[in-house]
């Protein structure tokens, strides 16, 4: 049994319920065209029950009770069929895209992985069903007999090779062909006035007047009808692109049911992630912001990008997560999301949104018995999401030293747990008192410095106080210095100073500063405490 | 040759006074037929806990007077501006960062020098700092309400208290986050009477988060604020400071004014730092209660 086929009936309602997963129990007509000229593109089988087809207008099918109607939206279709491709390739690595609600399978050679063809359907249906899609899915001895069988057949059907044309012959003629074309109705109306019904009749006719009634496709069409077409399929290596999609009826304001929507989108991104194995280290989330309405200018990050396309006047708002590890929980990614969009909310309402996940390989984890304790990767993000949003983006995070003579010098960096586990140094004991190194004497820095006044005598300070500090007053008992420095004459922001340390008798007892001078601009500040 | 038991009834408190004979099996016999000695906990049904593990300060002075930081436990250090702590904040980061444990430094003043940390050998890469900042504010409920402008002082006090919220909030994520091996508190800069307004219940709940886990919760401040939910307190003093003059070393102790050598002739070499433990809750009991040390200026930052 070399081939399978997985097929999505209905593909555009499909598309729809895949975002609207509580739709599914409800009748829904998908239409296309601009109003008032909408006609039915789509429906699912409860429509279909009710009388309804194809190709009707909006103001015929209005007519009819507790029907849910939907716009086409070509953005979920292209995400539903990236999902039914990622969906296929978790199985095989050699796939067709037939169309886009029919992919085929080669699955020669799977029998040591599966017990039987059966289970390879069932499992596969199962795997798309997880990624919301409802699937039909066949297994033949040729692709084409096997993709005949996935549209006309629901579930997971298995034809045995030798039982192509007794196995299809009860099918309806219309599963010979994919989308409905003018060729294809002409096709069927013609059969239809003959008395044709069936594969079986049509497989039955003799070929010649096939052939010269309908031609070179009307043979292949019988052949097919037979199940007799030998061909090999053409195989697709599709993208790794991880992306979801989703157009929204009326736009959304509040941050609340944004969450909502980004919790199915994650769920969805992730699901395809894990059926292949990957996990990812970058989110990118894009929202169209309604027509017209220009977002406030955010003065975020440099990651947040607006642009604006005059010519069809609508605004994209994107936001970029980063993450320290390769990462695969969509709880954690929706907190993380939802912090950042309350710290740079959007500033107008949403009409569509995207979100895309950079694959990346999932991360090794070994723990051990004797490494020291340390953040969980996953947790240590959403805590500092959420200290950024009590303390500010560039307020957390660990430290970089810049490479610059210039006082106070450093960048701060996104704080994360090593990759690799950290191996645990064996501290060296102390031998004796002696060998120890005594402790650091270290400076507690005013940000920004205070400014001070100072009393001089003979050039050396003899008094200090500062007005925003108060307890930073009084007389100099000690003083040392001065230092000069000096630095980046060449740059923007030259800098020039001369250094004090001072012992200040202050009411609080003997308190140690450091004291400069900004000759630049000719002012005193204290620049920190001796602790 | 007898002795005295004293047992203290739970419920009543009044102790009841038994002489032990030299055979105690009557007595045991007596004790068991005692209803009043019901609701007494049985000695192998008390839970026991274990010891607190102690790490290293990166101070040898300190370890040996306090044994270590206990893991689990809070810890204080206080003591007026230039008294050493935050030298032995910076140390004892160094010890925890070279362990390779993860640090978290909540800096309520913004006051953490980075040259210093790296001269007493902190590994910035597993330090996160938190800086506090006075201007953010928390979202107000209605933001049309425009803020008073008030003076100087009252701004100040506002600022402080914005800061104090902020340590606290983030002091909260960081222990229930977890994983951290020292997260410190620098309440250094802060006035005494602010940092003792912070409620006692947030002490206890941070002294709860760290319980049973091996995290030092480790607080810096100018006086003892977290009561009786630390479990060692350490208060230093600055006692003297070690200057070199004209290439030679001057003593510590010596008088700083009336000295003669030029300005530019002299540098600070050293501080000496006295330590008294003020409470230890410790298992250990420690040799002494106070000792002296030194701290070396890095010249270099």
């Amino acid at each position: 049994m070399p081939f399978c086929c997985i097929f999505v009936p209905d593909f555009p309602v499909e598309a729809i319920l895949r975002a609207e997963p509580d739709l599914r129990s409800k009748a829904v007509v998908v239409l296309e065209g601009k109003p008032p000229l909408q006609r039915v593109f789509g429906l699912n089988e409860k429509a279909r029950r009710q009388g309804l087809e194809l190709e009707m207008t909006k103001l015929q099918v209005e007519a009819w009770p507790d029907l849910v109607f939907r716009n086409r939206s070509p953005l979920q279709e292209n995400a539903t069929h990236a999902a039914l491709l990622d969906c296929a390739q978790s199985f095989s690595p050699r796939i067709e895209d037939t169309a886009c609600d029919t992919v085929v399978l080669d699955i020669a050679g799977m029998d040591a992985l599966f017990e039987s063809p059966a289970k390879l359907a069932r499992d596969l249906a199962h795997r798309a069903s997880e990624l919301g899609i409802e699937t039909n899915v066949a297994v033949a001895s040729n692709p084409d007999a096997a993709t005949v069988a996935a549209r006309g057949y629901p579930g997971v059907t298995v034809i045995p090779p030798g039982e192509e044309e007794t196995r299809l012959g009860s099918l309806p003629l219309y599963v010979l062909f994919g989308a409905p074309t003018e060729e294809s109705a002409g096709f069927l109306d013609t059969l239809e006035r003959w008395g044709i019904r069936n594969l079986r009749g049509f497989g039955t006719l003799p070929e010649l007047a096939i052939s010269e009634r309908l031609g070179q496709k009307g043979v292949h069409l019988q052949k097919l009808a037979r199940g007799a077409v030998r061909r090999t399929i053409i195989p697709v290596d599709p993208p790794l692109l991880f992306e979801e999609a989703v157009e929204l009826e009326y736009p959304v304001v509040l941050l609340e049911p944004l969450a909502f929507l980004l919790a199915r989108l994650l769920d969805q991104v992730c699901a395809r992630l894990s059926s292949r194995a990957l996990a990812t280290q970058e989110l990118r989330l894009k929202l169209q912001l309604e027509t017209g309405i220009q977002a406030e200018d955010d003065a975020g990050p440099a990651n947040a990008g607006l642009s604006i396309d005059d010519g069809r006047r609508c605004t994209i708002f994107e936001r970029t997560l980063r993450l320290p590890l390769p990462m695969l929980d969509p709880k954690v990614f929706l907190k993380l999301l939802q912090l950042d969009l309350k710290a740079h909310p959007p500033g107008a309402p949403i009409t569509k949104i995207w979100l895309s996940a950079e694959p990346a390989r999932m991360r090794p984890g070994q723990g051990g018995l004797f490494q020291p304790p340390s953040p969980e990767p996953e947790k240590l993000e959403l805590t500092l999401a959420r200290i950024a949003g009590i303390v500010g983006e560039n307020k957390v995070g660990c430290i970089e030293l810049l490479d610059t003579h210039r006082p106070d010098a450093f960048r701060m960096q996104h704080f994360s747990v090593a990759a690799e586990p950290r191996k645990l140094r064996r501290a060296r004991p102390n031998t004796s008192p002696q060998s120890a190194a005594p402790a650091v004497t270290a400076l507690r820095i005013f940000r920004p410095p205070l400014e001070a006044s100072v009393t001089l005598r003979d050039g050396h300070p003899m008094q200090i106080m500062c007005t925003k500090k108060k307890e930073v007053q009084g007389n100099v008992i000690w003083h040392a210095g001065p230092w000069r420095s000096s630095g980046d004459w060449w740059e923007h922001e030259p800098w020039a100073r001369d250094e004090w340390d001072i012992a200040v008798q202050t009411t609080a007892g003997l308190v140690l500063y450091r004291l400069i001078r900004d000759l630049l601009r000719g002012k005193w500040f204290v620049e920190g405490t001796y602790d | 040759m007898s002795s005295l038991l004293v047992c203290a009834q739970p419920a009543t408190g009044l102790p009841d006074v038994f002489v032990f004979a030299e055979s105690s099996t009557p007595l045991i016999k007596k004790l068991a037929t005692i209803p009043r000695l019901s609701p007494v906990t049985p000695a192998s049904q008390i839970q026991v806990r274990a010891a607190s593990e102690l790490a290293s300060t990166g101070v040898p002075a300190i370890d040996l007077l306090t044994g270590g930081l206990p893991r689990g436990c809070l810890s204080e250090i206080c003591g007026p501006a230039s008294s050493g702590r935050t030298s032995v904040l910076l140390a004892t980061l160094a010890a925890a960062t070279r362990r390779q444990e993860a640090c978290a430094l909540v800096d309520v003043s913004d006051a953490f020098d980075p040259q210093s940390a790296q001269a007493a050998g902190v590994e910035f890469r597993n330090l996160l700092w938190v800086r506090c900042d006075p201007e953010q504010q928390r979202p107000r409920k209605d933001p049309s309400i425009p803020l008073r402008a008030g003076s100087a002082e009252t701004n100040k006090r506002k600022s402080d208290f914005n800061c104090l919220d902020q340590a606290l909030r983030v002091t909260d994520l960081l222990l229930q986050s977890g994983g951290f091996g020292l997260v410190a508190i620098d309440l250094g800069d802060l006035p005494a009477q602010t940092a003792r307004r912070i409620p006692l219940t947030s002490w206890f709940r941070f002294r709860r988060a760290v319980e049973y886990t091996p995290a030092i919760l480790l607080v810096l401040a100018r006086g003892s604020c977290a009561r009786t939910c630390a479990s060692l307190v350490v208060e230093l003093k600055a006692s003297g400071i070690g200057r070199r003059t004209s290439g030679k070393l001057s003593p510590v102790g010596d008088q700083l004014s009336g000295e003669t050598t030029p300005a530019h002739g002299q540098i600070l070499t050293s501080m000496e730092v006295r330590a008294e433990i003020l409470r230890s809750r410790l298992e250990r009991k420690p040799v002494q209660s106070v000792t002296a040390f030194k701290t070396q200026v890095n010249k270099c930052s």
